[in-house]
């Protein structure tokens, strides 16, 4: 790799892409923006005591299990991935 | 528009607590964040929780970790918060403040999911401390000491790893090897990839230990084990010699202890015996107890049962784990074990307590063990157990919480001076409705009755160095009685005080004599019982007198003061006398300075509306040394020391200002600063009390002196935390009062009003409102008003049994445990709507919660309530799974029911897979029995969830799903008029003014519709641009509308004057446009006038006056049980002046926790038009000689500003 290749704006984005979690690319699907949006949402909710306490009234649960629902849906949160089409 | 916000009521939830010793010395301390404010409680000695600081931060706190340094005597304090920063606070007993020892950012603001803040872990010898985020990234920082012991941070070491979602972290107890901390960690880049699942399935999380190199100044994976995959919180497990070192992992149903080559230990978490078979236990907050020879662990689990964990252990070698029921306590957020036998618990919802402990559960009970863990092919066997009432805590104090606030009214229903705030708390069993007065709550010490109507009443110590007050003295008409203070009060006789004439005043003077004035002469009662009496000259009588310990001035009739001193042997001697012009209204000394032979200043009232201060020094006395006009003749003065600024426990290190305060006999209380100087007299202010003229007495809190005015309405004026505060007390008119104090209470106040006596103490200073709560039986959703005489309150709860299925659920609890005869008892407080508050109630709902049942099914009633007698007079339990939502009361068109109630039901209401119900309801009912009944007239069945109903032009508009529907009423059931269905969501709320309907979308912000009766066609003609998740709405004025958002902001709309006239002069009222129809919009916007970040979800909203005679505001409610206001500026001065305030204080002073001021309160939109009077606030707190360099900027003087702060405070409350 030259030293050039450092600065220019593919090295750049990877940089960008490899350092905060969810910034896209071009050939982004629906899908994994569809799960940055909904790990970044429900990161949102655990964060906000407030709106934890909201959800947790709404469904008449402990604020504790609130937050292990939103945590645990981290995992799959838009159900599974769509089949790769060159695979 | 331009608003000034200010929070009324601090928030009162708690997100989480620590505890420790962040004072230094011996005492227990807990610091609780609540959302955006920390706060420094400590138990007092007798286990009252007192708030010793509490501080707005313009955050969000998301957790807390306290740590202290190997050999120091001290905590610190971590806070990891929203402000991509970590930050170090010590607690600064002799400023009272928390000092802010480092702050290193990390990354941005925000509660993001890559930015650490989320969880904090603490090495247990206070050498490191981790921080972590959500997904990714931990860093790790190094806390040292430098020569001069100071505390250091180095510079952050990096643990992350990608595509990994972290659950929870913990430091590892490993005595002095280097630094260990444990993390439950899952891997999700598989599964991401995999679209058959199977990688999901198999996904695995693990515990991760964590190595500080301290050597290499590095941070590596030491370890990585496959953990139970309902892991959710680590628990730290002693070692070093202490314990066998390792980690408690708490999953759903079990916990584990796991270390590093160490086999797993794993017990099952016992289950209450009525719990559906699909739940599982999650352990929610946790607690350790740790002492030299033994430790144990709290565990609490979502439904409020607190399990014991020990760990039989050889060495570092674990055997046994057990997990032992303990007790059932409503479920917490944090638990703190405070070392002196204390619990702290720190409710989700509701009130916080402090428990004792009786024991630590040594006796037999439920027990799950690792040594009998069963395992069969259904997985590991449960052990069951049935909750039964506190056995090893006591419950000694509780802490009030308004958290969440449901719906909220201002009304003042009780025909009171000032209206009072109606709001819904709570939750299930603990849910309530609390009605709250602006002012002090006291608690009452005694009342009795005495022979006459008193006049007066004082209390005298015998000798300056007693503790306790000797004499109650109390002056009638004619006479004088004695009444003696010892284990009882009673009346005595041979105190020496003449009882044959009404007293003037009485205290004590010198060291050790009394005096007693009395019309016709002043009485001097030595301490050998020896008595000096001084007549009047001629037929002359005392009218007024003022005195402190070693000075006396009286007034005779025709306006002569007389002015004595206490000389060396203790005679009152008289040193020179003053004619004034005309008769004297009123008179005051100052208190006598420490060290001081004399106070300088006398204040004198006249009827001529002035008020002079003379001077009682030698050279000059009796010179006048300023005058000052008042706007009514003064009744009473009185001098107090205001020491407004923060430091020390409660005063100043600031010079104290002198207060001249007089009450004036139009009600109004005037303050002005004395000249300690020259006695000239500046800066005054004041601020109406009551109807009555107030009369001033100097009492004692807190150890320092306060001012009780007596007006229409007892106030207090104090010093909190700083703050000059004047507050009302709640409590009866009072006619006189003195400082009290006894051996029972040490701080008390004696008054009279009417012919009784009463003994009382001021409680829980420096809260704002004084509350009355009625306990409630489900989740309260909404209420309405009927006729200013009674509330029509909807509660309804998901998952949760009927009130039947309970009771016979609890029956058969009691007859098995032989315990029948409780359990009827049991059944009739069902009867009565659960109102009875029985603590001995072996399985109070309150305690327990209800028992939980399958999601699907909903519990619900609909109740009327007499606010005035607190009695239930109907409650209508709905069945089948129906739960209200919405309430109004309606008139229709056709007279013949008159005022009608309209409620919203929903039946088998679910939210998950999928949001569906089986059908909805609008049930009308009737009122019987003078309102306090109500009668069911019919049941309409409509297709959604009727989640708000108004009253319109004779018929009722019901917002259900997208659909905003006209019905009027009919025989059988109600009949639709008129619908419009292009509503983008769901309709959350709707108000009416005029011809115009204000409708907000759950998600899409307000649509201002109309209805054309001409057609009867319902259509939208304006909209908001931008996308708002409607949290409450409340109409303002005909173009505009309050809302607030789930995400904690607060704004207004307003559709442009214009456009507004536009429509209003249309003939077609802009239909013709909105027919058109562009991009599914509607053809005109509404504007945003007002944005601000509250911080908190705001659930209600209000526009109301809080005071007499005051302008409008706007209160609001959030989740989080605070209460705060949006008061309209009218002056474009005052706008300037604060604008340019809160822009001094944003720089000079950011907020303590790290987050920009300015972006906190812009945080999804850019703030616009609103003051933060919470920052302002923050103004007394500064240090001197900043206040001076912001006021110099303002042109104005730091008192200028003070007062400005507080007369803005006034308009609103």
């Amino acid at each position: 790799m030259q030293a050039s290749d450092r600065f220019n704006i593919n090295s750049q984005l990877e940089h960008l892409q490899a350092k905060y979690v969810g910034t896209g690319h071009a050939d982004l699907n629906r899908f994994e923006w569809a799960v940055n949006i909904q790990r970044d949402s429900y990161a949102s909710y655990v964060g906000h005591y407030p709106i934890l306490a909201y959800f947790a009234i709404a469904e008449n649960e402990s604020i504790g299990r609130e937050r292990y629902n939103f945590m645990q849906k981290m995992l799959l949160p838009c159900g599974l991935p769509p089949e790769r089409e060159d695979d | 528009m331009y608003l000034y916000s200010l929070t009324l009521q601090k928030a009162t939830g708690i997100v989480c607590a620590i505890n420790g010793n962040f004072s230094g010395g011996k005492s227990q301390e807990i610091v609780v964040a609540r959302g955006k404010i920390l706060d420094l409680l400590r138990p007092d000695d007798s286990g009252k929780i007192q708030t010793v600081l509490s501080v707005e931060i313009f955050g969000a706190v998301r957790s807390l970790a306290q740590f202290r340094l190997t050999g120091a005597q001290k905590d610190y304090i971590v806070v990891g918060s929203d402000s991509g920063r970590i930050v170090i606070l010590e607690f600064n007993k002799e400023k009272n403040v928390f000092d802010k020892i480092h702050q290193e950012t990390f990354g941005k603001s925000g509660c993001r999911r890559i930015v650490p803040g989320q969880y904090l872990a603490i090495d247990p010898k206070g050498r490191a401390v981790m921080i972590g985020a959500c997904e990714k990234q931990k860093l790790v920082y190094v806390l040292n000491r430098d020569t001069a012991a100071r505390l250091t941070i180095s510079s952050p070491l990096e643990a992350h790893k990608s595509h990994t979602i972290t659950y929870s972290i913990c430091g590892v107890d490993c005595g002095f090897d280097n630094p260990i901390f444990a993390a439950i960690e899952l891997d999700y880049s598989e599964a991401d990839q995999d679209s058959t699942g199977q990688a999901a399935s198999e996904a695995q999380k693990h515990l991760t230990f964590y190595e500080l190199d301290l050597g290499l100044n590095h941070v590596s994976r030491k370890w990585s084990e496959a953990v139970d995959n309902g892991a959710n919180m680590l628990v730290t497990v002693p070692g070093g010699g202490d314990g066998p070192s390792g980690v408690l992992v708490c999953a759903e149903n079990f916990v584990i202890y796991k270390n590093q080559g160490h086999p797993d230990v794993r017990a099952v978490i016992p289950r209450r015996a009525d719990l559906p078979a699909e739940r599982g236990v999650l352990i929610v907050s946790a607690a350790t107890h740790k002492q030299k020879s033994m430790f144990f662990f709290l565990l609490q689990t979502e439904y409020g049962d607190i399990f014991k964990a020990t760990l039989e252990h050889d060495g570092e070698h674990v055997q046994e784990l057990r997990i032992k029921y303990f007790d059932t306590i409503p479920v917490t957020s944090s638990m703190c074990v405070l070392k002196s036998g204390f619990l702290f618990a720190a409710s989700e919802f509701g009130n916080h307590a402090l428990y004792q402990f009786q024991a630590i559960g040594e006796e037999a009970d439920v027990e799950a063990s690792s040594a009998t863990l069963m395992e069969t092919e259904e997985g590991f066997q449960p052990v069951f157990f049935q909750p039964r009432s506190l056995k090893n805590l006591v419950r000694i104090d509780q802490v009030e919480s308004l958290m969440p606030i449901m719906d909220m009214k201002v009304e003042n229903l009780f025909e009171e001076e000032t209206p009072q705030i109606f709001t819904l708390c709570g939750r299930g069993p603990r849910s309530s409705l609390r009605i709250l007065r602006p002012g002090l709550a006291i608690s009452e010490m005694a009342v009795s009755q005495l022979p006459g109507v008193p006049s007066a009443v004082w209390t005298v110590k015998k000798n300056l160095i007693d503790e306790f007050d000797a004499y109650i003295v109390v002056s009638f008409a004619n006479a004088t009685l004695v009444l003696s203070i010892g284990e009882t009060v009673e009346e005595v006789s041979d105190s020496g005080f003449l009882d044959t004439t009404p007293s003037l005043a009485v205290s004590l003077i010198g060291d050790d004599s009394l005096m007693q004035v009395h019309p016709s002469g002043i009485r001097h009662i030595r301490e050998d019982g020896r008595i000096n009496e001084w007549r009047t000259p001629g037929k002359r009588t005392i009218v007024k007198v003022g005195s402190n310990r070693l000075q006396v001035v009286i007034a005779l009739s025709g306006g002569e003061l007389i002015y004595f001193e206490v000389d060396m042997t203790g005679q009152l001697m008289e040193v020179e006398k003053h004619e004034m012009s005309g008769d004297v209204a009123c008179l005051d000394i100052a208190p006598v300075p420490e060290g001081r032979q004399r106070s300088r200043f006398l204040a004198v009232g006249s009827y001529d509306n002035t008020i002079r201060i003379l001077s009682l020094d030698p050279d000059d006395c009796m010179q006048i040394l300023s005058v000052q006009s008042v706007s009514a003749a003064p009744e009473s003065l009185l001098f107090l020391e205001v020491q407004a600024s923060i430091g020390g426990e409660d005063g100043a290190d600031h010079p104290a200002s002198l207060f001249l305060n007089a009450g004036l006999s139009n009600g109004v209380l005037f303050r002005t600063v004395v000249d300690m100087v020259t006695g000239q007299l500046s800066d005054s202010r004041s601020r109406f009390l009551g109807l009555k003229a107030p009369k001033l007495f100097s009492i004692v809190i807190r150890g320092r002196r306060a001012m009780l005015c007596l007006s229409s309405r007892p106030w207090l004026g104090y010093i909190h935390q700083g703050h000059f505060l004047l507050t009302p007390l709640s409590y009866e008119a009072l006619e006189y009062a003195a400082s009290f104090s006894s051996d029972q209470c040490a701080e008390g106040v004696v008054a009279v009003a009417g012919d009784a006596l009463r003994v009382f103490t001021i409680e829980r200073l420096g809260e704002t409102f004084n509350e009355t709560a009625i306990p409630l039986r489900y989740t309260p959703r909404k209420f309405v008003f009927h006729k200013k005489k009674s509330l029509i309150i909807i509660e309804s709860d998901q998952g949760a049994f009927t009130a039947e299925e309970r009771e016979a659920g609890k029956k058969e609890f009691f007859e098995a445990a032989g315990m029948g005869e409780n359990g009827n008892n049991n059944g009739e407080q069902m009867e009565n709507g659960g109102d009875d508050e029985d603590k001995n109630d072996p399985l109070s709902d309150e305690q327990y919660g209800y028992p939980k049942a399958e999601s699907d099914k909903w519990v619900s009633c609909i109740r009327v309530l007499d606010p005035k007698t607190s009695n239930t007079t109907c409650l209508l339990e709905l069945q089948d799974n129906e739960a209200a939502y919405s309430v109004c009361t309606v008139n229709f068109r056709e007279k013949e029911y008159g005022t009608l109630l309209a409620v919203g039901t929903a039946k088998g209401l679910q939210f998950w897979p999928r949001r569906s119900l089986a059908s909805g309801f609008i049930h009308i009912y009737r009122f019987v029995d003078d309102g306090r009944a109500l009668e069911l007239l019919h049941k309409t069945q409509v297709e959604g969830v009727p989640l708000a109903l108004c009253q319109f032009q004779g018929r009722l508009l019901a917002g259900i799903g997208p659909v905003l529907r006209l019905y009027d009423l009919g025989k059988k059931r109600l009949l639709r008029k008129c619908e419009n269905k292009l509503f983008p969501n769901t309709i959350v709320s709707v108000q009416t003014y005029r011809d115009r309907i204000y409708v907000g979308d759950i998600q899409e912000s307000f649509h201002y519709c109309k209805y054309r009766r001409d057609e009867n066609q319902l259509y939208v003609f304006a909209d908001d641009s931008v996308p708002r998740w409607v949290t409450a709405a409340h109409h303002i004025d005909f173009d505009t509308m309050a809302g607030a958002d789930k995400f904690g902001n607060v704004y207004f709309v307003r559709l442009p004057q214009d456009v507004s006239d536009e429509i209003e002069e249309d003939p077609t009222g802009g239909k013709i446009k909105w027919e058109q129809g562009k991009l599914n919009g509607a053809p005109n916007k509404v504007e945003e006038i007002v944005q601000f970040h509250v911080g908190d979800v705001v659930t209600c909203l209000q526009k109301a006056s809080l005071i007499p005679g005051g302008g409008d505001s706007v209160i609001y409610g959030t989740v989080m049980g605070s209460l705060g206001a949006l008061l309209p500026f009218t002056s474009r001065d005052d706008v300037d002046f604060f604008s340019h305030l809160e822009m001094h204080l944003r720089q000079e002073y950011p907020p303590l926790c790290g987050r920009d001021h300015m972006a906190y309160r812009s945080a999804y939109f850019p703030v616009k038009d609103v003051i933060d009077g919470d920052l302002c606030e923050q103004f007394p707190t500064l240090p001197m000689d900043m206040q001076r360099k912001i006021a110099d900027e303002l042109d104005r003087t730091p008192a200028e500003i003070l007062k400005k702060l507080e007369e803005v405070r006034n308009k609103i409350i």
